[in-house]
């Protein structure tokens, strides 16, 4: 018999019946009687100081019901206990063009529209600082006056002895990689709908990823007990981590709400949602590696800069991301991070999926592929050569108790033909791999505590239909799915008997939200703990009607029976009146909290890297180049994840091939472009998301390795994948055409200017001689 | 602002509603008619979460004036089955991993239900290039494909495509 019925099963998403009815709702198609439609207000300077405000015009009009300024909620907030530098409306200055200076609450959006053109704002605009590297010398006029020279934080790590390793190496490289600014673009434009219910609750319905952040903010916020707000979380559609803090518009909208004694519903427009933005920041990684002579790595330096925009956000969890992750997928043991966030009058940056680490782990999969060819190896024998010996901790202080990526490199070497391939296609066609990996759920919360990371609870019912109450946020990656699938293998029951009440704080228990790949591994754990307290109680009430030991019992095929005795065998929902019978009620809570080794080192800045396990990517990117107009065209993508165990092989699937989809989104194509503060391309029509006709085939591969703390081995398969594909593509065009693209995304223009500067007398690309005669 | 009165049938029910002049189907459809199935991703048609069958065609309900499309057969998501059943295009994209957060589903269930009207066994590139006017940011498509080659099979199955109930 398999050891499992329902886990390891590729069951359809349980809400997939209300997603291709049309039926499912998500905020923006909810509406209530008496709803008000709210506007905000928008800064048209980069920079400025806010002289007056006259909002008496807007007020006067017809049909409006409210206007709110700064002074209706001065209390500050932002994601991280360390960054509360937002309000939900500037009380004094703006920071960004889109920055939020006042919202109106009308009966209709066209006359809140009007409304907001009557607001009068007296502007002193400020000088403004765009380019990062030129912000942090700034000696004046700074973004945040208690933030000198514009930085918002820097982190300096040295792990092992860096100088005497470079010492050590035969080869190395130092060189700068850039990564331009890209965004979510999920394609649910964000949404709030607050709502005062019948006992003067305020009932907030969001798109977000993080209710349980936002229930907070809107209490500190509008100064209302927790108790008096719900947050209900509707369908979303799609989050990638800009629905992971709290967005203006979910704070904007209870305090419209409040002002008005109305219902109110923001819905952001596709320009708006670029400008809410919170996506990876432009990112300067200045990097240098050693190598023996043998192909060991002997000393890692990286000089990290991000482009943070004008508020913290996450930014200093995003720019340790970039250095922490330098550590647990090869053994390094000689690291010097230096890492800067810097501020500049730009939309705040945030997390986005691959949190921080991408950027850096393009600049170093590139750099180890220039590396093995300097070197002469092959680029997959290297990695092979620097694999971590696990389970380990590494210099910094990561904890891997399971590791796949030997067994990722060969399953994509083997399926890619690579040996016959790398270095063998004809001019133009290329080759490229590259590595990666992620957390599986921050071991750290974001505002510390003690508090378990997530908790659910189960009720069963008289007819044995069983209800999960979970605060986690299915956002589409499939969580309510993964949750019912535990639950049901703990119970032996079908799927069908599992109800689910989600992301509701007013019914289910604390979930810290849907970020750092945390979910499947935290409430997967929680959902076991509590399944199987549910299931003794169960086994209970059984031994004791047979009169044999609960621990002879198991649950499976909806029964409960024993293994030794035919005799002793009733059906699930039987079992259940006998437990409700012998409990009066069948309640169980289950918890997670990450084990204490688990949580890292204790230096400055060690809270963020640290994840009860870690998952491995490994990628093969096969692409063309056209050498006269410099376009790539990737064939075929394959990808190996090692996600401890498939739970859902389908859904992991779909996980592994939406990231790799959106790194080659990164390499190839999409970049936010900037004038003077102002996004050139604010919409879906110029930044340019992969069509079908620009996507390749992706194949993923699944490896399994077992996790031992993961829910049934499993951990995580939403994000580690996307940091691979970009490197994977960059060392293809490299092995087609003998250049290698250093800034992102790697356009056409980039590839000839590269190939000119190569075919040149005396050409300086990196490049080498590869392939040179077959010009 | 003056309105007026105009009569739209959709999902083979007729509406009377009184509207702006200048109202945007996809407006109507989940304003006045409460069908919010239609979705908005952009706001300059370039997303596809929008598309209706006009008479059989895929077209985009956010940028079609609703008083122009009083003689044709609109059709929305929540008219390719009777309630509680599910045409083949939806459970192939139901089962096959077609939709993760489902925002763009409505759009892509309308292009290949009118790809697989006109063509029931296209090609891949056929299927590839009739999608490629809707975005989709979740699934890098793969497993958009293989819903469409499940609804295909199972069209092929039920022969004159009738529509079976709902799983779940």
């Amino acid at each position: 018999m398999a050891p499992h019925s329902i886990i390891g099963q590729s069951l359809p998403m349980t809400d997939a019946p209300a997603k291709v009815t049309g039926l499912g709702k998500y905020t923006d198609d909810l509406v209530v009687p008496g709803m008000l439609y709210g506007k905000i207000l928008h800064s048209p300077h980069p920079h400025a100081r806010i002289r007056a405000m006259d909002t008496s015009k807007a007020e006067a009009l017809p049909g409006v019901k409210a206007v709110a300024t700064g002074r209706d909620a001065p209390n500050s907030y932002g994601i991280l206990p360390i960054g509360h530098d937002e309000r939900v409306f500037a009380l004094d200055k703006v920071r960004y063009i889109g920055d939020n200076v006042a919202a109106v609450a009308a009966i209709s959006p066209e006359i809140a529209e009007q409304a907001l053109e009557l607001i009068e704002v007296d502007y002193e605009r400020l000088p403004a600082w765009f380019d990062p590297l030129e912000s942090m010398q700034a000696t004046s006029d700074w973004i945040h006056e208690n933030k000198p020279h514009n930085v918002e934080k820097e982190y300096h790590h040295e792990f092992g002895n860096p100088d005497q390793g470079f010492a050590e190496a035969a080869f190395h490289r130092e060189e700068r990689y850039y990564a331009a600014e890209v965004t979510h673009a999920a394609m649910e434009p964000h949404s709030t709908l607050a709502v005062w219910g019948p006992d003067g609750q305020l009932m907030v319905y969001s798109s977000t990823q993080v209710p349980y952040y936002l229930h907070r903010t809107i209490s500190e916020v509008c100064e209302m007990s927790m108790s008096q707000i719900r947050v209900i979380k509707p369908l979303v559609g799609g989050g990638f981590g800009g629905k992971s803090e709290v967005i203006p518009l979910e704070v904007a909208a209870p305090v419209l709400a409040k002002k008005a004694r109305h219902p109110v519903k923001i819905t952001y427009t596709r320009e708006e949602v670029f400008y809410a933005h919170r996506g990876r920041p432009i990112t300067i990684v200045d990097l240098k590696v050693g190598l023996t002579r043998e192909g060991k790595i002997t000393a890692v330096a990286a000089r990290v800069v991000q482009d943070g925009g004008a508020y913290c956000g996450y930014g200093p969890v995003t720019v340790l991301y970039s250095g922490a992750l330098l550590g647990a997928i090869y053994d390094i043991r000689n690291v010097r991070f230096d890492g800067y966030r810097v501020l500049t009058n730009k939309p705040a940056c945030g997390a986005m999926r691959g949190h921080g680490t991408v950027n850096a782990r393009f600049a170093f999969e590139a750099i180890l592929d220039a590396l093995a060819h300097d070197a002469g190896i092959d680029p997959a024998e290297l990695r092979r050569r620097n694999l971590l010996k696990t389970p380990c901790i590494t210099p910094n202080g990561l904890r891997v108790t399971s590791y796949g990526l030997p067994e990722c490199i060969e399953k994509v070497v083997e399926r890619s033909g690579w040996v016959e391939k790398k270095g063998r296609l004809p001019y133009g066609r290329g080759i490229g791999l590259a590595c990666s990996h992620y957390v599986s759920g921050a071991a750290n919360p974001i505002i510390r505590s003690n508090m378990p990371h997530t908790t659910v609870h189960i009720k069963v019912d008289r007819d044995a239909g069983v209800t999960l109450y979970t605060g986690a946020a299915e956002i589409g990656q499939g969580s309510d799915t993964i949750q019912v699938q535990i639950v049901a293998e703990v119970l032996g029951v079908r799927p069908e008997r599992i109800a689910l009440v989600a992301a509701d704080t007013g019914l289910t228990p604390v979930d810290l939200g849907s970020y750092s790949s945390r979910v499947t591994f935290m409430a997967g754990n929680a959902c076991i703990e509590a399944a199987k307290g549910i299931r003794a109680q169960i086994f209970d009430a059984v031994g004791r009607k047979f009169g044999c030991d609960p621990a002879s019992l198991e649950a499976r095929d909806d029964a409960i029976f024993s293994a030794n005795d035919s005799r002793v065998r009733l059906r699930f929902d039987e079992a259940v009146a006998a437990a409700l019978d012998l409990h009066g009620a069948l309640l169980a809570q289950g918890t997670y909290a990450p084990p204490e080794e688990a949580r890292g080192a204790k230096f400055k800045g060690a809270g963020v890297g640290p994840s009860p396990s870690y998952s491995y990517s490994a990628q093969v990117a096969e692409v063309s180049v056209d050498t006269e107009t410099g376009r790539v065209h990737v064939h075929r993508i394959l990808a190996a994840h090692d996600c401890g165990k498939a739970l859902n092989p389908l859904t992991v699937e779909g996980q592994i091939e939406g990231s790799v989809y959106m790194g080659l989104g990164q390499a190839l194509q999409e970049e936010m472009v900037w004038n003077g503060g102002r996004l050139m391309n604010p919409s879906l029509l110029e930044y340019r998301i992969p069509s079908t006709l620009e996507t390749p085939e992706i194949e993923s591969i699944i490896v399994e390795s077992m996790d031992p703390e993961g829910p049934f081995g499993a951990k995580e398969a939403g994000e580690g994948s996307l940091a691979a594909t970009i490197p994977a593509i960059a060392n293809a065009i490299y092995d087609a055409v003998g250049v290698r693209i250093r800034t992102l995304p790697i356009t056409p223009e980039k590839i000839l200017a590269a190939l000119r500067e190569k075919h040149k007398p005396g050409g300086a690309n990196s490049a080498g001689l590869k392939k040179d005669s077959a010009q | 602002m003056t309105k007026e009165l105009i009569r739209l049938k959709v999902n083979g029910e007729q509406h009377d509603v009184t509207v702006p002049p200048a109202k945007l189907l996809l407006d109507v459809l989940r304003e006045d008619l409460g069908l919010t199935g239609s979705k908005r991703g952009c706001d300059d048609s370039s997303c596809g979460c929008c598309a209706v069958l006009v008479d059989g065609v895929p077209m985009l309900s956010c940028v079609a004036i609703a008083s122009c499309y009083q003689d044709a057969k609109l059709v929305t998501v929540e008219g390719l089955a009777p309630p509680g059943e599910l045409d083949p295009v939806q459970e192939g994209y139901a089962v096959a991993g077609g939709a993760q957060c489902g925002y763009c589903t409505p759009g892509f269930l309308i292009a290949t239900k009118a790809l697989l009207d006109r063509n029931p066994a296209p090609t891949p590139e056929e299927i590839r290039v009739a999608l490629s006017s809707n975005l989709c940011r979740c699934t890098g498509y793969m497993q958009i494909y293989e819903s469409v080659k499940l609804a295909i099979e199972r069209m092929a199955l039920r022969g004159a495509a009738k529509p079976v109930a709902a799983g779940r």
